[in-house]
């Protein structure tokens, strides 16, 4: 009876094939360690936007005049209205923390390489659209400081030569940042935007099954048809789709369950994280929700000081470090737009930090805590050591995509071992 | 199935001639989507001239209004405050207001049209934050030997007492001088210069 009906779908539209070609039989290294339960997090945390997200539209009132008493209502009159709420904005958060994991994870063990390059670029695409997500989303409870940093981002496009005064005009909808550009901005956060993003998670996973997942040796698993001895491909059933163009190792299970379960080990950690932060900490000393957000916005009156959320403050320094206006812009941007480049930067063979010179591993380390303080500089009160501070890291942060193109041409690796067990 | 024998160039030129009407009315549809994002009638119409009541303004006082939603500062200079401008010449970026940031009206020695009165929109042209008016002296702590001038607290941005911007700062240009003009010897209109609409 059951199995006559899932026959019955499955004459119709492919449900077991995809559910089969894309979990019960998709080889995945096994050796992936915890580096790779991010982008599983991620989809889990993109759900929670999403769902929460849509409840919240439900009450919120996206007007110059009622979004900011309309969050409080949320907050204060709303059945578990507060729980929605700190949900979406610790997820918010939390989708930058994964993501950035994520990124790094992909970044030392060179899984933006060839074959990977475009799974890169879609990961990268949907780092900027949930940039752009972010920051939509931060400017419509219309505090002091969705007012003031829509007013800080917004106005970057005034540096543009000629057109830029009147972009600036055209994305507000007015002179100023006003009803009109929280309405569009409403538009954008909870329609296209979210599209986008799902679009490309979408296109970033048949980009991922397509070329298979990269693990922490940096070894292939899907060998030349052919090439392999039948004791050394894996005992597991997958799905002819890969065996019938490759000869897949003996290094490899199912992703589900394998990897599934793992995965939800890692979720019950994260969602024990979550919820600390959620219900003891939600604005976890106003990294998460700044405070001046707490009061409604006032284009007459300027906070003492101005931050993006924390996940921007790396990008902000760098503005920041440069004296000129219009360098700036294009000095943060291009802290972007390397970041794209990276699979055409590196051109050394060999993928995992594993097996790479100690000049690569140092570069990597010292990138992340450049970054991080980078983040530290972007989101404290301007001081002038800052400025210097935040010169010398903008340096160092561009030195690293320059000395990875230099040395990972001739770079000396260790050998690379045949399997991953060996 | 037609047995005329295929011919390539018509093919060709149908194919992009095609492509071309259909790209114009791409464009054409587009026209609607990108223009909706213009300021609305409404926000025009809110963004109208302003009059205000300079009467009441005491010497070294700052009058501030909103003008298309922006801060408008009035400040009523003090001869001492007027002498003094002169000598912050050297610490500035543009002492001589060469750049475009004000009515050709104001391109002089004060920024004003009348040099008591200065008339300055309150925005700083870095990155849009509003300076606060430091007097008395308050300034000094910032530039040594200049007692009044305007501070940003977002990236410390310094203007002067003609809304002039100090060297080795983030805002790039002077602060903006909107159109005025005086209507009378106590009123000011901001928004259109003098015969203009």
């Amino acid at each position: 009876m059951w199995q006559n009906l899932l026959d019955w779908i499955e004459y119709r539209i492919p449900m077991m094939r995809v559910a089969k070609m894309h979990a019960m039989e998709y080889p995945a290294p096994k050796n992936m360690n915890f580096w790779y339960v991010f982008g599983f997090l991620a989809t889990i945390v993109l759900i929670n936007q999403i769902v929460t997200g849509i409840w919240l539209t439900m009450n919120f009132e996206p007007s110059a005049e009622r979004a900011f008493a309309s969050v409080e209502y949320i907050m204060r009159e709303v059945d578990y209205g507060y729980i929605l709420r700190y949900m979406h904005s610790t997820g918010a958060s939390a989708f930058f923390i994964v993501v950035y994991m994520h990124m790094f994870r992909g970044m030392i063990y060179g899984s933006y390489q060839k074959p990977r390059e475009l799974l890169w670029l879609f990961g990268m695409f949907i780092y900027l659209a949930l940039m752009a997500e972010a920051f939509m989303g931060y400017v419509l409870p219309w505090g002091q400081m969705s007012y003031w940093g829509a007013q800080v981002i917004v106005s970057l496009f005034s540096a543009i030569p000629v057109i830029g005064p009147d972009l600036v005009i055209w994305i507000q909808g007015d002179y100023v940042i006003s009803g009109a550009t929280l309405n569009r901005f409403f538009a954008l956060h909870v329609i296209a935007l979210p599209l986008v993003i799902v679009i490309l998670v979408f296109l970033h996973i048949v980009a991922l099954h397509e070329v298979g997942s990269n693990n922490p040796d940096g070894v292939e698993v899907k060998r030349k048809k052919g090439s392999l001895k039948e004791e050394e491909k894996t005992k597991f059933k997958m799905h002819e789709y890969y065996t019938s163009k490759y000869d897949i190792i003996d290094d490899v299970v199912p992703f589900f369950p394998h990897i599934v379960l793992k995965d939800l080990v890692a979720f019950c950690i994260f969602l024990l994280l979550f919820c600390y932060v959620m219900f003891f900490n939600p604005e976890m000393g106003g990294y998460f929700l700044e405070h001046p957000n707490f009061e409604i916005a006032n284009p007459l009156k300027t906070p003492e000081h101005i931050f993006p959320v924390w996940y921007f403050t790396p990008f902000y320094a760098i503005l920041k470090a440069v004296p000129n206006k219009l360098m700036g812009v294009c000095a943060m941007f291009l802290a972007i737009i390397f970041l794209f480049l990276i699979p055409w930067l590196d051109r050394s063979k060999v993928k995992s930090w594993r097996y790479r010179s100690g000049l690569h591993k140092w570069n990597l380390l010292v990138f992340a805590g450049v970054f991080i303080f980078l983040g530290y500089l972007g989101g404290t009160p301007q001081e002038p050591w800052k400025i210097t501070a935040s010169q010398i890291l903008t340096f160092m942060y561009f030195g690293f995509f320059g000395l990875m193109w230099l040395y990972s041409k001739n770079e000396v690796t260790k050998p690379l071992p045949e399997r991953i067990t060996k | 199935m037609s047995n005329t024998p295929v011919n390539n160039d018509r093919r060709r030129f149908l194919t992009a001639a095609t492509s071309v009407v259909g790209g114009v009315g791409v464009v054409g549809a587009a026209v609607p989507f990108i223009a909706s994002w213009n300021p609305s009638a409404k926000a025009k119409a809110a963004g109208a001239d302003i009059e205000v009541d300079i009467s009441k303004i005491n010497p070294g006082q700052l009058l501030r209004v909103e003008w298309r939603s922006k801060p408008v500062w009035i400040v009523r200079r003090t001869p001492e405050l007027l002498a003094s401008l002169a000598k912050n010449d050297d610490m500035l970026r543009d002492p001589n207001s060469e750049e475009d940031q004000q009515p050709e009206f104001a391109r002089n020695e004060y920024r004003s049209l009348k040099e008591e009165y200065l008339v300055l929109v309150g925005i700083c042209t870095h990155l849009g934050c509003s300076p606060q008016h430091l007097k008395d002296g308050a300034f000094a702590a910032h530039t040594e030997g200049v007692n009044d001038g305007f501070f940003c607290p977002c990236h410390g941005s310094k203007f002067d007492m003609a809304g002039r911007v100090f060297q080795g700062v983030p805002a790039p240009l002077n602060l903006v001088v909107p159109p005025y003009y005086y209507i009378d010897d106590n009123t000011l209109l901001i928004g259109s210069e003098e015969g203009a609409a």
